[in-house]
């Protein structure tokens, strides 16, 4: 009787095995591997879709071959697998980051994935608003630039919000991937120790922490843009 | 405008919305321009502030050509043409205050001076209690008002109108359209709008022209217009005014004429219908009529059958002509 019970614990989980100092490590990495991608994906995926919103036909900057090529790159950086992205940019992420392990080494692959997605999102957030609105603000005498800041950005917060929490969910597990490579964080964590080392048990636990990260962010991100809207 | 021309270039061919309109509006009137949809009316206002460049043609503002500007220049023009839209266009992201602000936002002027000039504004417009709402909260006449007041902010010379009034019920319409007259003599400010509703133009235009497929095809005084119709389009509307036309056909007695009378200012009041038939054996039989008024003139149309001798007859309608009553013997 109590041989079967030792058995059935030695082929069960043993929960003794986690050190939670090591899976607060993890999350800490994965955070702000998150945090970091996430403000330089922001940044340039605004860059790239306002561009793209721009140069598209019938609009105020409108540039068909800029469109096209812009396009054209955001279209081939989205197909590549991430992972394979990822060993892709090695070169490039030795340059930027001067390192292509630890957080600091997944930053620059993370964006170059994330960018253009979030870039594609932002450019149907701006179709969203009402043409308009633009041309009234354009009859009281505002530039371009003040279009893309006073009424673009402005009025299109709640799709973008939308879309940064779209694209932080999608760059959590990203970052996952990326610690496969040397980057650190719960993938890495729930890889090595639930795939390399059959300790099943650390690998449920980085997991059920991503879910719960994952579900945070989503609820934060619907919170804020309930929040935000005036329509 | 000087011969403006829009052509509009798409996959299904070309688009000749605006032929050749040439148009000169004077300080401080209020002018109509009235067409059926399609007829290229808002291509036109479009190309007043050129949010549509012209094919061909000037555009002239206050002794500057708007069509050879270059864009900072245009720009800093667009700031003394106000616009208001038939849906409104505010910023739905903003309050009711930020979205009266915003032209002044542009200007770069003082947040003191903003809130100082919005307070102004929004009591202009009747709004002051809802300053803070954003337009999602408001009615159709309320987000009209905001149009009106962000329009007016920069202290333009002209205010160019959209259809502002279409998406209105017809007392929340007359609701803007005087307060648009208010403003007009308040401020002295120059109005031209743009309209497929004759009761636009009625109640508050000086001058009117009438479009069809592009060009102008009838222009001047809106009394003039409408009560002397030369044109297929401009009868239309004129009979929308009178609305004597239509239903069944009238009772006719053998020998007894059809007279058609429009009266205009303070005769409208006057008995001459009365003093022109009097005397004579001629008897007169009211079929319909109206009496209203065209923006601050009276005006009336009576449609009346005259039945006696074909002498006393015609010797009722000089009558009525010479106390200078338009008589219309129709056929
Ligand atoms: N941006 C555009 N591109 C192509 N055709 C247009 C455009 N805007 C208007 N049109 C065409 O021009 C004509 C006049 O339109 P519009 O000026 O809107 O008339 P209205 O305001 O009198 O209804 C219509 O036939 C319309 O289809
Ligand atoms: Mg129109």
């Amino acid at each position: 009787m109590s041989g079967n019970l030792s058995a059935l614990r030695s082929t069960g989980m043993d929960w003794s095995r986690i050190d939670p100092a090591e899976i607060w490590t993890a999350t800490q990495d994965t955070l702000s591997m998150l945090g970091l991608s996430l403000v330089f994906t922001i940044a340039l995926g605004l860059v790239i879709g306002v561009l793209l919103y721009l140069t598209s036909s019938r609009q105020l900057l409108y540039l068909p071959v800029v469109y096209s090529f812009l396009s054209l790159v955001v279209n081939i950086l989205r197909s590549v697998p991430f992972i394979i992205l990822m060993i892709a940019v090695m070169p490039l992420t030795k340059e930027i980051a001067g390192t292509t392990i630890g957080v600091a080494g997944t930053i620059p692959p993370l964006v170059i994935g994330a960018a253009p997605f979030f870039g594609r999102l932002v450019e149907t957030a701006l179709r969203e608003i009402d043409r308009g609105i633009i041309e009234a603000a354009q009859a009281m005498g505002a530039s371009k630039w003040d279009i893309v800041r006073r009424v673009l950005l402005r009025e299109s917060r709640p799709g973008l919000l939308a879309a940064v929490t779209v694209t932080a969910i999608t760059l959590v597990s990203y970052t996952a991937m990326a610690g496969v490579v040397g980057g650190g964080g719960l993938g890495d964590l729930a890889i090595r120790y639930g795939y390399q080392r059959y300790q099943t048990e650390v690998m449920i636990v980085a997991v059920v922490v991503l879910i719960l990260l994952v579900q945070l962010l989503q609820m934060l991100g619907d919170w804020l843009v309930r929040k935000i809207s005036r329509k | 405008m000087q011969h403006v021309t829009k052509i509009y270039k798409g996959r299904g061919g070309t688009v000749d919305a605006v032929k050749d309109v040439s148009l000169k509006v004077e300080p401080g009137e209020i002018y109509g321009i009235i067409g059926h949809s399609g007829a290229g009316k808002s291509s036109l206002i479009r190309c007043m502030n050129l949010l549509e460049r012209p094919s061909s043609g000037k555009v002239l503002f206050g002794g500057r050509e708007l069509t050879s500007l270059k864009e900072r220049e245009l720009q800093a023009e667009r700031r003394r043409i106000g616009m208001i839209f038939q849906h409104f266009n505010l910023l739905t992201s903003a309050t009711v205050r930020e979205n009266i602000a915003f032209p002044l936002v542009l200007a770069g002027q003082s947040k003191r001076r903003q809130a100082a000039r919005v307070d102004e504004l929004l009591e202009l417009v009747g709004l002051q209690a809802h300053g803070d709402k954003y337009p999602a909260q408001l009615s159709g006449g309320q987000k009209q008002r905001v149009g009106i007041a962000r329009a007016l902010a920069a202290e333009p010379a002209v205010l160019l109108c959209d259809e502002a009034t279409s998406a209105l019920d017809p007392q929340t319409t007359s609701s803007i359209l005087s307060l648009l007259l208010s403003i007009n003599e308040k401020l002295g400010l120059t109005i031209i709008l743009i309209t497929h509703e004759m009761q636009v133009i009625r109640s508050i235009c000086d001058r009117v022209a009438v479009m069809d497929a592009g060009r102008v095809v009838e222009e001047g005084p809106v009394l003039d217009v409408f009560l002397r119709p030369a044109h297929g389009v401009t009868k239309q509307f004129a009979d929308e005014l009178s609305e004597l036309e239509g239903g069944a056909p009238l009772p006719r007695r053998a020998g007894s004429k059809l007279v058609r009378l429009h009266f205009v200012g303070e005769e409208t009041y006057e008995p001459v219908l009365f003093e022109a038939v009097k005397g004579s054996a001629v008897q007169c039989a009211i079929l319909q009529g109206t009496v209203s008024r065209m923006k601050h003139t009276p005006y009336g149309q009576l449609l009346v059958e005259l039945s006696g001798s074909p002498s006393d007859i015609d010797g009722a309608i000089a009558s009525l002509r010479s106390s200078g009553i338009d008589a219309e013997v129709l056929p």
